[in-house]
């Protein structure tokens, strides 16, 4: 916890984040209302201008659009976040010792930065991301889309869209409720063999709200 | 060094193997047991919080710390090797009950030919048909040996299925190609996901002989012959990768802690990380490990049953140089040589226009047909088989978001690609298909000269590669996976591309074997036909690193089958006349 940055705050409207949403039939979630004023979100590892620059970068990676919420409802910036300043974001998941050598693909990823070195290098690549129309940074977005950022940041950002929300992202259960996912659910045995080519939807919940006690994300336990 | 007080048994690894073995030696004999895991503690209570995809599934919080140890990888000796730096096509499990705890539960009884393989494939076609380089090999052990253990192996762990063959008798809906069995699976079938009703009725309009994946996720209550008793399975979805909250899936920790927990002569030491094991002429004294602080310590010990999983147990070995190292070049010494994985594709993804509601399932609740362990090679060109299958494990959105048909183009990201992936989402499953692998000449595990653990001990290096006889395999398959794919109802169905090099990088299931082999002889195996050490009379190495070859089925049951044999050897025979059992 002390490694928080407290010093930077991700100042959003409330409607970015995502209102209260109704439950519909399969996968379309429907936002009825939008509560009024700000949050003020602590960030752990980026600057503000980095999390609004994170921010619109994987708003169009997963947009908000006509198929429904998206990237910045989910609050996917304050799952990347959390991740880059915990263990993770320092490379604890990996085997880092040296040397680093460029090998065949089927070796796998042998780079020598941390995920925290690549947003970094990534978040000048992207500049003043956040300012540009949605054309120019999907114009940008091509320009990098082989880059070892790039794959980083949409794997995050699809992880921050799919996560348990005590992760920080997938917000009032946005994307379970797209891909009407139902979360952790402690038994289908009576519904395993019904339901054959008919949506079965149960409304999501999440791991706290099923065990009724808040658990403890792997990103506040430093390994 | 601190050394330790003496006892009895020292067994290295808290795993299926490990803890099978302290089960029977606490249980039939009076012999003070240890058993050293170097990871933590573990029971089913903790695995109410861990139905949480991020943590388990991506972050992986049951393996083996990779900073601490990995393996190097190459795929030729004249390759150099790197260390694989995320885990990619296996994952190592960690903490009690190793693996173990995190698997499937898919348990297949191997078929009898493959434990005569060498002499099968030559009987059946001729010493020419052999892969060039290929060094597949009899067991010394047959099915039939193997079938009573096989038997107690399913009831210890409540596996359900449906018998194909029983005392030689054919049952339709069962496995009609397996091995003849004494008796039913102890629990009936799991109930049918959509999908793999879908694949049954497919495969048997198409003339194949589907049956239920046999599952230790255990379909109804049941109580083992120890008296330890689980629930039924839920179809929660959060199996492989996970421990199961409910204690359906066997596991370690659900089915053997019990009996041992609170046993007077059972000592669990956790946080201990063998690092050596100490042999003195052609016995073993004990272990070296260091503990949960670092401290290095000597365990002394009258007999040592090495079980840390097939790529630990070759390393050990190697390290504490027991026993010759396999040269590839000139074929000479045993350790480490028969490096295999499992031919594992997914052999045909499938596309359908109506949901699944594959959030629902079990890691071995599933279907599958035998007819391709069964080929009759004569007109192939290749000689080996396996099986396709659909299996429900419970789908997740991270790791299987974004999967799309064929005719979707575009880049993997923004709002098409959100449309699509959106709607496919739930519409897409896969025809699978996992292979035998042969071993090879130069498919073997080494020390790396390189790359270090934790500990400053060199890494395990892996040298492997398909070959042609994998890769002609899987072309045959895939059209026919592709044949099965359509009767499905999809609407659309994509190949799997080929196999072309072994890819570190692409999840193949955790079913590496060999490295300290099974033989008839010590100049071509590791152990002896009870897992003995052919050079350390009380040194016996368990699970799946002894298998020649890996024959297609996963491997887990056949381990826990080879240490009910041996334990029965080393209870009926080595304490009461020490010494070599071969």
């Amino acid at each position: 916890m002390s490694r928080r940055s407290r010093r930077h705050f991700l100042n959003l409207s409330a409607t970015t984040l995502g209102g209260l949403l109704v439950y519909t039939l399969d996968r379309r979630p429907f936002r009825v209302h939008a509560q009024a004023g700000t949050l003020k979100l602590p960030l752990r590892f980026f600057t503000e201008e980095e999390a609004l620059t994170i921010a619109a970068a994987a708003a169009r990676i997963f947009p908000s659009d006509a198929s429904g919420p998206g990237a910045n409802e989910a609050g996917v910036v304050i799952y990347i976040d959390r991740q880059l300043a915990s263990a993770y974001g320092r490379d604890q998941y990996r085997y880092t010792q040296p040397p680093f050598e460029q090998g065949v693909p089927e070796q796998g990823w042998q780079g020598k930065e941390t995920p925290r070195e690549l947003y970094r290098a990534g978040l000048k690549t992207l500049g003043r991301f956040h300012l540009l129309t949605s054309a120019e940074q999907d114009a940008k977005l091509h320009q990098i889309e082989h880059t070892p950022f790039f794959s980083l940041l949409r794997t995050h950002t699809i992880e921050g869209i799919f996560c348990d929300p005590m992760h920080g992202g997938n917000r009032d259960l946005i994307g379970w409720q797209l891909i009407g996912f139902p979360g952790p659910h402690m038994s289908y045995f009576d519904d395993i063999d019904q339901h054959y080519g008919t949506p079965f939807r149960p409304k999501p919940s999440s791991l706290a709200q099923i065990l009724g006690h808040p658990v403890r994300p792997g990103e506040d336990t430093e390994p | 060094m601190k050394k330790l007080p003496a006892v009895d048994v020292a067994i290295i690894g808290a795993g299926w193997t490990g803890l099978t073995m302290a089960k029977e030696l606490a249980t039939r004999t009076g012999l003070k047991i240890l058993v050293l895991e170097r990871g933590g503690p573990r029971e089913t209570r903790d695995y109410l919080d861990n139905m949480d995809e991020l943590d388990y599934a991506v972050r992986l919080r049951m393996m083996q710390p990779i900073r601490d140890e990995t393996v190097t990888f190459r795929h030729a000796p004249r390759d150099r090797a790197l260390p694989v730096r995320q885990y990619g096509s296996f994952l190592p499990g960690t903490g009690v009950g190793g693996s173990g705890e995190h698997w499937s539960g898919i348990s297949y009884r191997y078929y009898p030919h493959d434990f005569r393989r060498l002499s099968h494939i030559v009987e059946k076609y001729g010493h020419s048909r052999l892969p060039e380089d290929c060094t597949v090999r009899d067991w010394p052990i047959t099915y039939g040996d193997l079938e009573p253990y096989y038997e107690r192996a399913e009831r210890l762990m409540g596996i359900s299925g449906k018998a194909g063959n029983l005392n030689g008798r054919r049952i339709d809906g069962g496995n009609v190609f397996e091995g003849p069995r004494q008796s039913e699976y102890p629990t009936p079938p799991m109930k049918m996901p959509h999908l793999a009703a879908l694949f049954r009725e497919a495969a048997q309009t198409l003339g194949y002989h589907p049956f239920p994946l046999p599952a230790a996720t255990t379909s109804v209550p049941y109580t083992n012959p120890d008296g330890v008793r689980r629930a039924g399975c839920s179809f929660c979805g959060y199996c492989e990768r996970f421990g199961c909250m409910v204690g359906a899936k066997a596991q370690p920790t659900n089915t053997l802690m019990p009996i041992l927990a609170h046993h007077p002569n059972f000592e669990l030491r956790t946080g201990a990380w063998v690092r050596r094991i100490v042999v003195e002429g052609r016995l073993a004294q004990g272990v070296q490990y260091a503990d949960a602080r670092g401290e290095e310590c000597l365990q002394p010990a009258g007999l040592v049953f090495l079980a840390s999983w097939t790529l630990n147990n070759t390393r050990l070995l190697l390290l504490s140089r027991i026993g010759e190292p396999y040269d590839p070049d000139t074929g000479r010494g045993t350790l480490g040589s028969n490096l295999t994985h499992q031919v594992t594709v997914p052999a045909a993804t499938v596309f359908f226009d109506k949901p699944l509601n594959s959030f629902m399932g079990a890691g071995s609740a599933g279907v599958a047909i035998g007819d391709f362990d069964a080929l009759d090679h004569s007109h192939l060109d290749f000689v080996t088989g396996g099986a396709l299958y659909t299996v429900c494990y419970g789908t997740r959105p991270i790791a299987n978001f974004g999967a799309l048909p064929p005719s979707v183009h575009g880049p993997n990201w923004g709002s098409e690609w959100k449309k699509a992936a959106l709607n496919f989402y739930d519409r897409t499953g896969s025809v699978r298909f996992y292979g035998e692998h042969l071993a090879y000449r130069a498919n073997y595990m080494d020390l790396d000269t390189v790359y270090k653990d934790r500990w400053g001990d060199p890494l395990l290096r892996m040298t492997l590669d398909w070959h042609e006889n994998e890769r002609r395999l899987v072309d045959y398959i895939t059209p026919r996976a592709l044949e099965i794919a359509k009767a499905l109802g999809a609407v659309e169905t994509a190949p799997f591309t080929g196999l072309k090099r072994y890819d570190a990088t692409r999840y193949q299931g955790t079913h590496v074997q060999g490295g300290t082999i099974v033989g008839a002889n010590e100049t071509q195996s590791v152990v002896n036909r009870y897992l003995q050490h052919w050079r350390v009379a009380n040194l016996f190495v368990l699970g799946a690193s002894a298998f020649p070859q890996n024959p297609s089925g996963n491997p887990t049951l056949t381990a826990v089958a080879l240490t009910y044999r041996t334990a029965d050897a080393v209870v009926e025979k080595f304490l009461k006349h020490p010494g070599d059992l071969a």
